[in-house]
């Protein structure tokens, strides 16, 4: 009898190990599409069902709550658990109707009128309405969820109103007009109220979803639902049945029977395992990571695609801050060459930017003149000049700002002080330690003493946003979306990240002035080309102005297993996860892989 | 016995011939602005981790004495010889300026090759900056560091041990307290957190004080605790307590007796202490708490190796890793025989 007991508890454990072991028994089979649902028909994808995703994430996801992640290793999985409202096609970087069929804009731009879509449900079945839009919405303006998200639902300070019209009918509510106000919708999951409402009532929300939560608790309108997770390893997605995207065919969505994020802990660990065919996705690679796989591209059989330049851009900064009673003396000393313009021209002419493209992005990169870069088609300022680089014109800048030179051929300031100044970046963004060397050799041929200091990444912003303990800076910024209006907190005096000169009560300079007058006006435009043309302006002044001397922006660079068929990366993050519904493997054989 | 007196005489052989190769190497180091061919900070922007090149005694019309080189062209990802031009090694050449020993400015270097092209023996690192140079000048970095930390430990060592092995008693256990405290310091860490405190800028000849001194204060407990025992041992030997009970002072007694007897462990420690010193430079400068870009050291040249991309396409990086195994190993080599020598005596 004893013996029974124990062989049935040991089929029973052996059952349990087989079906928490790689094979993936049990996925749900996608729906047939019913009558009444309006289902987003997707033309021109055609795909297979079946088969895993893995992708290696360089950190482990810190939360599956939508309203309050603030990290990339979140976002990527939370992006594939939940969908928006209006989502930004990241291949044509147009807003494209998602859980919202279509959308009405009022005459006066400051009132939306979406129309929901009928029939869709949420990964456990229940059904999605109007009230789970309001609901969402509630949370992410909440003040006391503090959602890092919140601050751009705030126009002018004050927040948008959301009212539900009927069970399928929502009115968004601007304080005021609103350029592009639905590229805003990207990024704002909804969230399901018969699940955390009680949660919110309770006061708990920030505790809601984290990665503790069983999976029956979770449920999103993404193409995937939580099926796992194991501490350390790994978190499983798999298909969520009642998807509301089909084919062209009219099949559900996704192809894929699930997904699987791999935590590996570096970007150089990623890539090994990608390298070791572990991983079927990866992106944010870098140059040389990049072209040591294409080195053993034959071998590996893998698709790599470089993308063009990204929207990031990599520049200098130097401390504007007003230092006054700050207690650092040394620092305020060294603004008086920092604020001249023509010192920062002369920094301008000097830099080797060819130099950088070759050397630190291997080529791989675009030389970057102002905020914004080649890559992004619609808003950049084609006719602002590209003035090669000059040591001689720059000397000629710094002798009519009054610098010289002493006999050891340092600069020398109208005081007779020796201009030497550090450089801080952070030492583990190896790109921008290579930047600042370069730098530092550029700028010594005019005679400045430069020193470059690497320091930890939460050092850096500490002294940027904090203490303003440092001369100049080597940063990035930027990336998000191709919109003007994501820049607003760096251009505008009162931003947030007007790295140069934080917490400026009223603009510093007239030009700054002008800058704000019309990143304001261009956000209340609806029209495309009067914003542009504000913008191009806003563009000038920056250049003419130098708060920023822009060095340069690197490619975006994606590689996938040869075996994933529509591999479609973008240059909007996220890069190549985006279409995850779309994505299926190929039986083998089927198609040749190649470097596009 | 002449058995015993042959091995004496190898193991004499060896110590000399280990301390010329030494001398040879250090004089190598010493003398970087001459033996090196370029400015090691020198940025050759055009030839971004160029291979090393090549040099050629054999071509199409037989051997030559003269070695000869060919330009590296770039090629796709890497670079490939311009077979077309070939172009004499020349020595004794006027190149870069810099300061002889820092007294006599001169341009004269070992070897070089004619402008435009460029000579890398042992390639060139992300910046197209000659890594021969750089290996040769950033010795003189973590070769000196080492040996002035093994000064210091041995001073203070050496200090601490005999006045507690010697006086015993309180004295003893207020410093072996002191040195198991020194030994049982998260060093790592502390030293992180001293870069902290730190002003963002240090200039290099006071990071390379700071470098010596932290070295230093790490190891003398260890040091300490070997010379102590030696002393502890020596104090009780028949002669000291004669000269003691003849009225011979403490200092006396100690440098007649005691401190000889020290003299043999403090060779072979030096010796021991040296590669091991330089290796600690190295892992200090390769966590960033070394000498800053652009001035070379072994330490800061190896942390380009931190990415993978890195360490698996361009080996010849891992030059000064070479020459840190090198040197070591000629430490070593010479602490043992050192050992063996005063063993056999």
């Amino acid at each position: 009898m004893k013996a029974i007991a124990l062989l049935s508890l040991l089929v029973c454990l052996l059952v349990c190990v087989c079906a928490a072991g790689t094979s993936f028994a049990g996925v749900p089979a996608p729906e047939n599409p019913g009558k009444n649902e309006e289902l987003d028909h997707v033309s021109g994808v055609a795909g297979q069902y079946g088969g895993l995703l893995t992708i290696g994430q360089r950190a482990e996801p810190k939360t599956l709550n939508p309203v309050t992640e603030s990290d990339s290793a979140s976002r990527e999985i939370i992006g594939r658990l939940n969908a928006d409202l209006i989502e930004i096609n990241r291949y044509t970087q147009n807003t494209a109707p998602a859980l919202a069929k279509s959308w009405k804009t009022s005459a006066d731009g400051r009132t939306f009128t979406l129309q929901l879509r009928k029939g869709v449900r949420f990964s456990d079945g229940h059904p999605f309405d109007a009230d789970d839009v309001v609901f969402s919405f509630a949370l992410y303006m909440d003040e006391a969820i503090d959602s890092p998200q919140r601050d751009l639902l705030m126009i002018d300070g004050k927040p948008m109103t959301v009212t539900k019209v009927d069970a399928y009918t929502v009115r968004f509510t601007l304080p005021r007009p609103y350029a592009a106000a639905e590229r805003l919708f990207d990024g704002f999951p909804i969230l399901p109220k018969h699940l955390l409402e009680k949660q919110y009532k309770e006061g708990k929300f920030a505790q809601a979803w984290s990665l503790n939560t069983p999976a029956s608790q979770i449920a999103g309108l993404g193409p995937f639902r939580l099926k796992q997770y194991v501490p350390g390893q790994q978190i499983v997605l798999e298909r969520n049945p009642y998807y509301w995207k089909t084919d062209s065919m009219d099949h559900r969505l996704p192809y894929l029977d699930g997904l699987v994020f791999v935590s590996v802990g570096s970007e150089d660990a990623q890539v090994l395992r990608f390298e070791a065919g572990e991983t079927d996705v990866i992106s944010r690679l870098n140059s040389d990571n990049y072209n040591l796989l294409v080195k053993e591209e034959p071998r590996a059989g893998s698709q790599l695609v470089d993308l063009g330049p990204s929207l990031e851009y990599n520049f200098l900064v130097f401390n504007l801050n007003d230092l006054s009673g700050k207690g650092l003396e040394a620092v305020a000393r060294k603004q008086a060459w920092f604020r001249d313009l023509k010192f920062r021209q002369a920094i301008n002419s000097a830099v080797d930017r060819e130099g950088i493209v070759r050397l630190v992005y291997g080529s791989r990169g675009s030389a970057l003149w102002g905020n914004v870069g080649p890559g992004n088609k619609h808003w950049v300022n084609q006719a602002l000049p590209h003035p090669k680089r000059s040591l001689e014109n720059a000397r000629q800048l710094l002798k009519s700002a009054g610098f010289s030179w002493n006999r050891s051929g340092q600069l020398v300031d109208k005081s007779g002080q020796t201009v030497e100044f550090t450089i801080v970046t952070s030492s583990s963004n190896a790109q921008r330690m290579k930047m600042a060397t370069l730098l530092q050799d550029d700028l010594s041929h005019l005679g400045m003493q430069v020193h470059v200091v690497p320091l930890e990444f939460r050092a850096v912003i500490d002294r940027i946003f904090q203490s303003f303990d440092y001369d100049a800076v080597i940063m990035g910024l930027g990336g998000g979306d191709a919109d003007p209006n994501p820049e607003m907190n760096v251009w505008m005096s009162n931003g947030t990240s007007h790295l140069w000169n934080l917490g400026e009560k009223q603009p510093a300079t007239a030009w700054e002035r002008e800058i704000d007058q019309l990143m304001q006006q261009q956000m209340v435009t609806l029209d495309y080309r009067k914003r542009k043309q504000m913008y191009d302006r806003v563009q000038q002044l920056i250049a003419d102005n130098l708060p920023f001397i822009f060095l340069a922006t690197p490619n975006i660079l994606a590689g996938a297993d040869a075996r994933v068929g529509n591999f479609r990366p973008a240059v909007l993050d996220p890069y190549t996860l985006w279409n995850a519904d779309e994505l299926y493997i190929r039986s083998s054989g089927t198609q040749s892989a190649g470097v596009r | 016995m002449p058995a015993e007196r042959r091995l004496a005489k190898g193991v004499r052989a060896k110590v000399a011939a280990l301390v010329g190769a030494l001398a040879i190497l250090h004089l190598a180091i010493l003398c970087a602005g001459f033996i090196s061919p370029y400015d090691p900070t020198m940025q050759n922007r055009e030839f971004p981790y160029a291979p090393p090149t090549r040099l050629h005694l054999i071509d199409a019309t037989g051997f030559h004495l003269h070695p000869y080189i060919y330009a590296w062209t770039p090629a796709g990802v890497g670079y490939q010889e311009d077979r077309t031009v070939p172009y004499p090694l020349r020595f004794f050449v006027r190149g870069d300026p810099y300061t002889f020993l820092g007294l006599l400015e001169t341009n004269l270097h070992l070897f070089g090759i004619d402008d435009p092209q460029k000579v890398f023996l042992l390639g060139t690192d992300a910046f197209g900056r000659d890594v021969f140079s750089r290996v040769i000048w950033g010795g003189q970095i973590s070769v000196a560091a080492g040996i002035v930390a093994t000064a210091f430990t041995l001073m203070v060592g050496s200090f601490v041990g005999v006045i507690a092995g010697y006086f015993g008693g309180w004295i003893d256990e207020t410093l072996m307290g002191t040195t198991e405290l020194f030994l049982s310091l998260p060093w790592l860490y502390f030293l992180l957190g001293v870069r902290a405190f730190l002003p963002l800028h240090v200039s290099p000849a006071r990071t390379f004080l700071l470098l010596t001194c932290v070295i230093g204060l790490i190891g003398w407990a260890r040091l300490a605790r070997i010379v102590r025992g030696v002393v502890l041992s020596a104090r009780t030997r028949n002669y000291v307590a004669a000269a003691q009970g003849f009225g011979g002072s403490h200092l006396y007694v100690l440098r007649r007796h005691i401190l000889p007897e020290t003299f043999s462990v403090l060779l072979t420690q030096a010796a021991l202490l040296v590669p091991r010193y330089i290796a600690a430079e190295v892992a200090l400068s390769f966590f960033g708490l070394g000498v800053s870009e652009p001035a070379p050291s072994w330490g800061n040249m190896l942390g380009e190796l931190q990415q993978y991309s890195v360490l698996i396409s361009y080996g010849w990086l891992l030059a000064p890793a070479a020459a840190l195994f090198v040197t070591s190993v000629m430490y070593f080599l010479l602490a043992d025989a050192l050992h063996s020598r005063l063993e056999s005596r």
